[in-house]
């Protein structure tokens, strides 16, 4: 019983090394040909076939129009407008009516009511005008853009789209130098790029995984839809007749998603020609057929995992940074609010971008979600410009009359067409939000690339605004 | 007797209708089988409605994490059946157990160390031939196994009739015909998990049969060789192959011992010098 335990488990493996010698040929060839001679004697008895020859199949037949070379892309396009057109169009009346009631009756009633039980002023307005009126502003317009979009696309998601979409991409990213499966993950994050980041865990090569993570941040998420799709409403719609307003919006808010595709296959090429050099890694995609959407299951599931999850995420965030506003706008310091001190320290810089100083303080507030950028860029614009008689319908965004109200605002505070274009370039091409960042760190668990990753695309965001200004600048004083 | 009591007696005495995982090793892959009767494996290819199901029968109770040290995502979950608590574990979606991917890899080290009571294989009845594929490789490693043949409402759309008893008389194990989807089916499906964990049911797996004679005795003589080094290991032909096949990670797993361990016994358990003495006993 003293005999060591590797001695025969030794001998074992030295036999099976000899008798895989003396077979020769490709042993593991023979088996999986072994295994599928049995698969499909097995199948071929249990399946019955409708007739011998192949039936039209629907899956195919419309795989063969929306994969193809040529309708691919602009079906797909079309696909996203008709949704961003359906969104924008379609939540101009809630959102009218969630204000109305948030901000027309309930403000003024707790304004009221905060007086009545005799609150301190300060302390009435880091609650009310600081707290709830950021968060208020948050829930109307985003709730109605969400309960549209995220539904929408749910069911397109459930109806089989997303495989299609990243079967037409696959060939792009391999000529990128990235993995075909990228195309999967940048889906995962139009959603939310720290879901994104995590999904590249579906590839394998640790290389083709960074580029993979680095560049997510591209696909623009759910925290960001809204501001593309309320600056577009302010700025682009309003370029062009009032009936032709939601579709120009829809296409520029498509415009700066592709973008978005365009910049992920652009830093992925340089990327892996550069810091991330190596081999391409190949995989078959399997295209699911297409399963009837789910209608009610879809739309049920789609608001409560996605709409009441983003929108509370923003709330969560909207109530500390809503006072954070309401203090830096009250507090002041050598005859000066504090965010007057920061705006116009930022002021030139981003003028510099064809941006400006609340443009960048609202983002440097907006790091933990991207969510509330508008409503602080709202908020910060009426505190500092110091207008006056603007409480109600400065929140509501999306009917035609207000968007022209907000537009007033906004053109009081000194924005422009560029600012408005700026504006969402920027919001497309910055940092990720914090909560990306460090899911970036703990996928990775390297600092140095997390710090790549969430550096990366701000310098990029910086020079692409800059160019942007400057040129439009020069062209405008021809 | 109570069922405590019947579930106390199992417990206490191995027999033919106890569970048959391998506790120590499943808590090595991250399952805690306190609380927990029966452990069920969920396998199958991707797209073949694994989470539909998965979420159908766990509802609620379910937990998302990772697999210790990798970076493949797990969920688990748990139901209550015949006053026993399953635990499911949803492995990664494959198309076959014979390559080095980290999904497979997963996948195979928890059928094959883990032992689960029952795995769980799904398979869409409308491309049954490339299902089977991976529904053959887990039958070469347990015998355990129910097929869950899913998607049969759009097998019908498609026309195709597929006749679950003739496969299940061909797989040599119970196939429940389901429409996840739709939620049919699923409580057969349990019934069916019910009985092979409670062993019930016996089943009679389908071997691998298309292999040439030359490989036939070869793999005779390495299982012959694997029966006397490990004689509780319960799937020594698929191993046998393995070796045949060069597979590293099982050669590995014979050097540092770790497939002498796939077999609880209460031997080992007491005394550590046992398991060496158990495969040092020829």
């Amino acid at each position: 019983m003293t005999v060591s335990a590797k001695g025969p488990s030794k001998k074992l493996i030295d036999r099976a090394r000899v008798i895989r010698w003396e077979i020769g040929g490709d042993i593991h060839e023979r088996l999986v040909e072994a295994i599928y001679t049995d698969a499909a004697r097995i199948a071929d008895r249990a399946v019955t076939r409708p007739g011998e020859e192949r039936r039209f199949d629907l899956d195919r037949a419309i795989d063969r129009v929306v994969t193809s070379r040529i309708w691919g892309f602009p079906i797909m396009i079309l696909l996203f407008t008709l949704i961003f057109w359906l969104t924008i169009s379609g939540a101009n009346v809630p959102s009218q009516m969630i204000s109305r009631v948030l901000i027309g009756s309930v403000y003024p009633f707790l304004k009221e009511g905060a007086s009545a039980i005799g609150f301190p002023w300060w302390l009435s307005g880091v609650l009310i005008d600081g707290m709830y009126l950021a968060t208020a502003w948050v829930v109307s317009v985003m709730l109605p853009p969400m309960a549209i979009f995220f539904p929408l696309f749910t069911l397109l998601e459930d109806f089989g789209f997303l495989p299609r979409l990243a079967f037409n991409l696959d060939n792009i990213f391999k000529k990128a130098g990235a993995h075909g499966k990228q195309a999967l993950s940048m889906m995962m994050g139009f959603g939310c790029n720290a879901a994104g980041v995590i999904a590249t865990r579906i590839i394998d090569s640790p290389r083709e995984r960074m580029i993979a993570i680095i560049t997510n941040n591209f696909a623009l998420c759910n925290g960001r839809w809204p501001t593309q799709i309320l600056i577009a409403t302010i700025f682009i719609g309003t370029l062009v007749p009032a009936h032709l307003a939601g579709l120009f919006s829809a296409m520029a808010v498509v415009g700066i998603a592709l973008l978005g595709v365009l910049l992920t296959f652009v830093v992925s090429w340089f990327l892996s020609r550069t810091w991330l050099r190596g081999e391409l890694s190949t995989f078959s995609l399997e295209l699911p057929p297409y399963r009837p959407p789910r209608i009610w299951q879809t739309i049920y599931t789609s608001i409560i995992d996605r709409t009441i999850f983003v929108l509370w995420r923003a709330v969560v965030f909207a109530l500390p940074a809503g006072a954070v506003i309401w203090l830096s706008a009250n507090l002041s310091l050598g005859g000066q609010t504090l965010a007057e001190h920061l705006v116009s320290f930022l002021n030139p810089f981003g003028l510099l971008l064809g941006l400006n100083g609340v443009i960048l303080m609202a983002y440097i507030i907006a790091i933990p979600a991207n969510e509330i950028v508008i409503p602080t860029v709202m908020m910060l614009t009426v505190l500092t410009a110091g207008l006056t008689g603007i409480g109600e319908g400065a929140g509501v965004m999306f009917e035609l009359e207000s968007t022209i109200q907000t537009l007033d605002i906004l053109t009081a505070g000194g924005w422009t067409l560029l600012t408005g274009v700026n504006l969402m370039l920027f919001s497309l091409i910055h940092n990720p939000c914090s909560t990306t960042v460090y899911t970036i760190y703990k996928e990775t668990g390297d600092l140095k690339w997390t710090v790549v990753s969430a550096l990366l695309p701000l310098v990029i965001g910086f020079v692409v605004t800059f160019l942007v200004a400057q040129i439009w600048q020069t062209l405008a004083a021809l | 007797m109570s069922e405590v009591d019947i579930k106390q007696a199992r417990k206490d005495a191995p027999c033919e209708t106890c569970p048959v995982h391998n506790a120590a090793n499943l808590k090595k892959l991250g399952v805690d089988m306190q609380e927990w009767d029966f452990v069920i494996a969920l396998a199958g290819n991707p797209n073949t409605g694994k989470s539909t199901v998965f979420n159908a029968l766990t509802g609620l109770r379910q937990h998302t994490g990772n697999w210790p040290g990798k970076t493949v995502t797990r969920a688990e979950g748990g139901f209550e059946y015949g006053g026993y608590n399953y635990k499911i574990v949803d492995l990664p979606g494959t198309y076959s157990l014979l390559s080095t991917s980290l999904d497979e890899e997963v996948a195979r080290d928890f059928i094959l160390f883990g032992r689960p009571d029952v795995t769980v294989v799904m398979a869409d009845a409308n491309r049954l031939e490339r299902n089977l594929n991976l529904v053959l490789q887990i039958l070469e490693i347990t015998d355990r196994v129910v097929v869950c043949l899913n998607l049969m409402d759009e097998a019908k759309r498609h026309g195709l009739e597929v006749d679950h008893r003739r496969l299940a008389r061909d797989l040599g194990v119970p196939v429940v015909p389901t429409s996840a989807r739709y939620g049919e089916g699923l409580d057969e499906l349990i019934l069916a998990i019910h009985e092979i964990a409670t062993g019930e049911t016996r089943t009679k797996p389908h071997r691998i049969k298309a292999l040439s004679p030359e490989l036939e005795t070869a793999v005779a003589e390495i299982v012959r060789e694997l029966e006397r080094v490990y004689p509780y290991l319960p799937n020594r032909r698929w191993v046998a192959l393995r070796l045949m096949d060069g597979d590293e990670r099982i050669i590995a797993a014979i050097e540092n011992g770790e497939l002498g361990t796939i077999v609880e016994m209460e031997v080992i358990a007491e005394d550590p010098g046992a398991g060496k003495t158990m495969e040092a006993a020829v």
